[in-house]
Order: C-alpha cells, then structure tokens, then sequence
C-alpha cells in the first residue's frame, strides 16, 4: 500500500460502478446475454484501472506511462468490431432484423463507454488526489451527471410526431392514410392483415428530420424496436406479413405498418417515440444553406 | 441461386393474358384462383399480388 491505492481503487470502483450503471436492459433488449455482460463489466473494469492510473503516473513524473492510452484506445476499438459482428450474425437470425445502422449505432455506443469510464475514473482519482475523499465523492458524482447526459442520444419523439392512422385497402394496394406500403392479393390475407395489423404516420417536425426519418437504417430500427417490444405477427417465409415502412414523397412523412402480437395502440406510440435516432441517420440540409448563404 | 424479384408463377382465369415464361396457372373460377394463389404464396414463399387486369403474380421479394 502507498499514498496512491486508495485513489486508484476509489476512481476504479467509480469506474466500474458507472459501467454498470449503464447497462440498462431496456425495451431494446440488448444486452440481455450474461456472458455478453461479463465481458463489458471486464472491460469496464479495464478501463476503469487505466483512467485511474493516469494522475498518479503524472505524479510521478512517468509521462511515458500515459502512452498506454493509446493502447486502449484500440483495445476499445476492438470492442466495438466484437460488437458489429456478433450482432450483425445474429440479425440474419431476426424476424425483424435490426440493420447495419442500427448494429453500428450500438456498437459505437459501447466503444463510447468505455472512454467515458475512463474519464470518470481519471476525473475521481484526480480530485481524489489533489484535494480529499469527499472532493472524490463530488467529482465523481458530477463525472456520472456527465456521462449520464452524453449517455442517451436523441428520440424520435423530439423530431417528429407520431398518429395513429387506421390500415385500408383499396383494391389490392394496402395503405395506411394515404402512403401506399405493398401489393396484397389474396383476400383471405387481405382480412389477416385487416384484423391484426396497426398503422402509423410519423411526421417529421422539420426540414431536417424529414432527411433523418426517411433513412432506410433509422426506418429499420423503428420496425426493429416495434416487433421487438410489441411481438411481430409473422413467421419465416411469410413475407406478406413482413413489417414495412414507405415514405410520402412530397412531405416526408412515413407510414408505418406491423402486425403485432400485442395491439396495444399506446404502448407503440410510445415504443415509437422512443426510438433512438441513428447518429448516421441525422442529416441537416439547413445548416448547409445556411452556410452557403454566409458565403456569398 | 438467390432470386431478387422474380415472377415464380401466375394464376389467371385466361391463358390470354398470362406472361410467357412464367409458370402459369389457368383457374375456372376466382374462388379457386385465391385458393391456387394463397396454396403458392405458402409454399414459394413469396408474395401474392393481384394485377388491375384480376391476374396473381407470385413475387419473391
């Protein structure tokens, strides 16, 4: 034991005690495989030592030290390539598959995590350090306000509307409002469709969200999160009863049609709303005219 | 061989306005065509679609 354990071990607990924090099985349900969260404890744990480490080694003048950082970063890099190719196997297995967006999206997600254990452990053992335990305490409850804050992106809810609109058939083209989704020709399919299916209109609230919620990755992730939460009336080899999302061209809008298990109206309105949006779904057309305009 | 988009089979009540090349099946009645279309929708796991002109095609998509 030296004047630095207990700093270290404190900034390593707070670490690790933020990973933890941020697993949460949500209604995406993921990770919900207990191996899969042992290992990102693991790394959490990891990542917790090495920004606890980073004070005391400046401290001790071993500058040097710091370099490992480097390594972590592409230990962590690694995590996310473990990430994108677990999920991406086990989405061809999905009746609903999630798609690259949105594999992508969460396998950031998880990098990301890592770095922000870092900071929290190296921000608690540096207040640890330079001032006392409760400095620690402080600190490292701010660090968590952080993360807690860089943690959770963006909703669907916050760009868009979202209504209920009832599904119709005319003729064998099968609408929902007035966005046609797919040919269906046996009647008998046409009624199946009819009695459990539930329709949906997502509005974009501006220009910019209009460019984000016609992405074809942030449109799988919504049908992904739905057949998730609410259970998805199909099975192989029906690809009548496949989930769709189809777009009106002149506003934007989307049209969205399942078949749930569980046709409870409320809860998908809200399971839509909370929807993430897709950092490489955001798209922003203004700010470039906006820019351009400046220019000239 | 993984098809895209392909007509697997089509069923009509005239042999006149069947395309060639697909497998066609002439039905008698439109009772029989949803039952012969439905039947194949199952197991070519694709999609029944109906034409204006009343013709089924079965798309894999």
């Amino acid at each position: 034991m030296n004047e630095y354990t207990i700093p270290i071990l404190f900034g390593v607990i707070a670490g690790t005690l933020a990973r933890i924090y941020m697993f949460r099985t949500d209604y995406r349900q993921y990770p919900t495989y207990p191996h899969g969260m042992i290992i990102h404890l693991a790394l959490g744990f990891i990542a917790a030592s090495l920004g606890a480490l980073v004070v005391p080694s400046i401290m001790e003048q071993e500058f040097t030290a710091v370099t490992f950082l480097t390594l972590a970063a592409s230990q962590f890099r690694e995590v996310r390539n473990m990430e994108r190719k677990t999920l991406t196997e086990m989405d061809s297995l999905e009746l609903v598959p999630r798609g690259a967006s949105y594999i992508e999206g969460i396998a950031v997600t998880f990098e990301g995590r890592n770095y922000l254990v870092i900071f929290i452990s190296f921000v608690t053992s540096f207040a640890y350090l330079a001032l006392n335990v409760w400095a620690g305490f402080i600190a490292a409850f701010l660090a968590f306000l952080v993360a807690k804050k860089y943690m959770t992106g963006s909703k669907l809810g916050k760009i868009a509307t979202i209504e209920q609109k009832e599904v119709t058939f005319d003729g064998p083209g099968l609408y929902v409002d007035n966005i046609y989704i797919m040919n269906i020709g046996i009647p008998a399919r046409q009624k199946e469709i009819l009695q459990h299916g539930l329709g949906f209109i997502i509005s974009p609230k501006n220009f910019d969200a209009r460019m984000t919620i016609g992405n074809l990755g942030q449109r799988q992730a919504i049908l992904h999160d739905l057949a998730i939460s609410m259970g998805v009336y199909r099975d192989s080899g029906t690809p009548a009863l496949v989930p769709l999302i189809k777009r009106d061209l002149d506003d934007g809008r989307i049209g969205v049609f399942i078949l749930p298990q569980n046709k409870n109206v409320n809860l998908a309105m809200k399971v839509i709303s909370q929807v993430p949006t897709l950092e490489n779904a955001i798209r922003m057309p203004t700010e470039t005219k906006e820019k351009e305009s400046d220019e000239s | 061989m993984k098809l895209e988009k392909a007509i697997l089979a089509t069923v009509t009540l005239s042999i006149n306005k069947a395309p060639v090349g697909a497998n066609v099946f002439v039905c008698e009645s439109e009772e029989e065509m949803d039952g012969v279309a439905a039947d194949l929708e199952a197991i070519l796991d694709g999609i029944a679609h109906k034409l204006s002109n009343g013709v089924y095609i079965i798309v894999k998509h």
